[in-house]
């Protein structure tokens, strides 16, 4: 242990513990721009500057680590007077119409400026006039709002290991760019938008679409019919000043009807219905010597990462769309005949915690139901705004409750939010297809959890399965390449683009740390466990459209609608 | 044109390779062309973000295209005193063309550069390795006309 003296207070740490850390020990918070509490040290913005007694110069915090005896001091007039110096060289680079900003009122640099009282610009605005990109559906990028702390690029790089943004130039000309200074599009970017979470300020964002959604509510012809994906529920809650996972489900329903959704049914449907194909896809291909690991396809940063990367494993892919087209080719077919609806008025809007989705309903094959199956994605952001916008108070709206045939749910519809969730969820009820027999415990803990790979066996009674997850694209790359190499033990990976799964998506409240992402996986479990039913063959509107409409699995009706297909990208920046 | 994949084969593998691959492509074709970035990407098993990264980080690379012979004016504080601001002039209006920027048939590009160390003789410019000092503008056709 290492003993030292902060402000006056005598502390022991751990080595290797920076200043920043131990001060944080003895409740003493340093500022931060560029430091990320999961990504490596930069130093680069300045910002957490300290005085350590002996030395002539200021300590940056973040990447000092304590000795033995140091006398440090984090707040000094010093200290404070160069902070307030550099926040202000940082504002003669940025641009002053917070309130414009996507970001307003949740930014790192905005806040940085308020505690320390910067009251005046001390250096004229000198912008470098880079152009807006908005070469994707998902993502947008304002280049000049970018501090350059770099933690976009370390988040793209080192934890998802796309490699679509850099850091272009040095000095005063180095700016962050897509690779080759291209647009977005044209690189190898999958739309995770993790780089959105990892932005400080507005540099980067997604694609807002709330205009186009209040254009389609006020339009007499238009029936709005909303999804709710798994995982946004843990975390919308955190939009509206309530605490992670605490938005009651039926309260949720009511404030999107108060938004103006017609009719509110639930992604957990479809969730629970891709459980059902693609788990009778998987004992398909284990009976008949099918191409093996199958590797699942909900998550659409994946599917495009995958597209792009491994485009020779495209066939192991399930060929199950992801539960928000599943849904999209359903709602359009199926539930508008159960209600009498004429399907080309369905205006069909989903909410999700992702980015990559707005690029997945707007594949060109995403039309099987003979309509584009889903018009609009909205992220959990973008539903927070308008809850917002709407004055809703979630303490005294009326409960409301979902619409028929698409709005039940099991529990394991709903542990697909989190990292092991499908898989789990796949084997609750492969085990009980294949065997015929009841699970004794249908928690299958070794695949939840945010390690960075798990994995787990079951026997199926003759076929033992073996099953892998994988969570993070850096993380899924590591399987890849395993089995490409000929050296995959699995018969069935599970794989999410983000850290943590769903609830970490790009379209989730920002995220500053996964220890966020991990409350919000904790608030699944308790979800799923207060489910009555918690397997997705025993969902009674499940079997009810297998009754009335698809007839089997893996059937004629569910290949038209409910399966598609993959092709490479043949992207050249990679 | 001798095609930049033979240059990067004899480079692959020795320490520092990309760099030295590049100044050798830089030789054959004045600029890193976005094509050569990535297939040195390709050759040394790197993403295309980080060969993008070398090729930008230092100033005598260069990833737009330049004429035959650059035109390096020295922007340093004695070059300033002395007029360097003339000599811009006067190579922008022989050139017809704004720093930065390469004439029309290839033959000249215009750039900065920080301090050459040719102090005694402000102010100077270099064109591609060999040093000008004591430029005034009337000296400016005569240096060009040796090209």
């Amino acid at each position: 242990m290492i003993n030292l003296t902060i402000d006056g207070i005598k502390l022991s740490v751990a080595e290797d513990t920076t200043i920043l850390d131990a001060a944080e020990k003895i409740g003493i918070r340093i500022p931060t721009l560029c430091h990320h509490p999961d990504q490596a040290v930069k130093a680069n913005c300045r910002v957490c500057v300290c005085e350590v007694e002996g030395e002539h110069l200021l300590q940056t915090a973040c990447s000092t680590a304590v000795k033995e005896g140091m006398v440090i001091r984090t707040h000094t007039p010093r200290v404070i007077k160069t902070r307030k110096l550099i926040l202000q060289l940082i504002l003669g680079r940025h641009p002053q119409d917070c309130l414009n900003c996507i970001r307003n009122q949740n930014c790192e640099l905005q806040a940085l400026v308020e505690e320390y009282g910067i009251r005046d610009n001390l250096f004229p605005l000198k912008l470098k006039g880079l152009p807006e990109d908005r070469s994707t559906i998902a993502i947008v990028r304002e280049p000049d709002k970018c501090i350059e702390c770099r933690r976009c690029v370390e988040a793209c790089s080192v934890i998802q290991t796309v490699n679509a943004l850099c850091v272009e130039g040095r000095n005063h000309e180095l700016s962050i760019s897509p690779v080759m200074s291209k647009p977005l599009a044209e690189t190898g970017c999958v739309l995770c938008g993790q780089c959105i979470h990892a932005c400080p300020v507005g540099a980067i964002s997604e694609n807002e679409q709330i205009d186009e959604f209040l254009a389609a509510v006020a339009d007499p012809d238009k029936i709005v019919v909303t999804q709710i994906a798994p995982a946004v529920r843990e975390a919308i809650g955190e939009e509206v000043g309530m605490g992670t996972g605490d938005m009651p489900m039926d309260k949720f329903v009511a404030g999107l009807r108060r938004i103006g959704m017609d009719y509110v049914l639930h992604t957990n449907f479809t969730a629970d219905l891709t459980i059902i194909e693609e788990g009778n896809e998987l004992i398909q291909r284990l009976k008949e010597n099918g191409t093996l690991p199958m590797m699942t396809s909900c998550s659409p940063g994946w599917i495009n990462f995958i597209e792009t990367f491994y485009p020779d494993l495209l066939s192991n892919l399930s060929t199950c769309k992801s539960p928000q087209q599943m849904f999209g080719a359903l709602v359009k077919t199926y539930w508008a005949e159960k209600m009498d609806i004429d399907p080309s008025g369905i205006y069909s809007v989903s909410v999700m915690p992702c980015t990559a989705k707005k690029f997945e309903a707007a594949r060109p094959e995403m039309n099987d139901s003979g309509f584009r199956d889903v018009d609009l994605v909205l992220t959990t952001r973008e539903v927070g705004r308008l809850f917002r916008m709407f004055g809703i108070d979630f303490d005294k709206i009326e409960p409301g409750q979902f619409d028929p045939w698409m709005g039940k749910y099991t529990g394991a519809g709903v542990i697909f939010g989190a990292t092991g969730g499908v898989a789990e969820a796949a084997l609750r009820t492969v085990y009980e297809v294949v065997t015929g027999d009841p699970l004794d415990d249908v928690n299958f803990t070794a695949v939840r959890g945010f390690e960075d790979i798990k994995e787990v066996e079951v026997d199926l009674k003759g076929i033992t399965v073996k099953v892998a997850v994988a969570h993070g694209l850096g993380n899924a790359r590591k399987l890849m390449d395993q089995v490409q190499a000929g050296e995959s033990p699995y018969h069935f990976i599970e794989i999410m683009a983000c850290p943590g799964g769903c609830i970490g998506g790009g379209g989730q409240p920002i995220t500053k740390s996964n220890v966020k992402r991990k409350e919000r996986i904790n608030a699944i479990y308790v979800e799923d466990e207060k489910c009555p039913i918690r397997k997705s063959h025993e969902n009674p509107e499940i079997t009810q459209i297998y009754e009335d409409f698809l007839k089997e699995p893996l059937g004629h009706k569910s290949h038209q609608l409910l399966h598609t297909s993959y092709k490479p990208t043949n992207k050249e920046i990679l | 044109m001798n095609s930049y994949k033979d240059i990067l084969s004899k480079h692959k593998g020795l320490p520092g390779g990309i760099i030295q691959a590049y100044h050798a492509i830089q030789k054959e074709f004045n600029y890193l062309p976005e094509e050569a970035i990535i297939a040195t990407a390709k050759e040394f098993g790197i993403p295309t973000k980080d060969a993008y990264e070398v090729a930008t980080f230092y100033s005598y690379l260069s990833t737009k295209p330049r004429g035959k012979n650059i035109i390096r004016i020295c922007e340093s504080a004695p070059c300033h005193l002395a007029g360097t601001n003339e000599i811009v002039a006067t190579l922008e209006r022989e050139l017809g063309i704004r720093m930065g920027d390469t004439t029309p048939d290839g033959k000249f590009t215009l750039e900065f550069t920080q301090c050459i160390g040719q102090c005694q003789g402000t102010p100077a410019i270099t064109i591609n390795r060999k040093p000008y000092v004591d430029v005034t503008p009337e000296k400016v056709p005569t240096i060009l006309a040796e090209y």
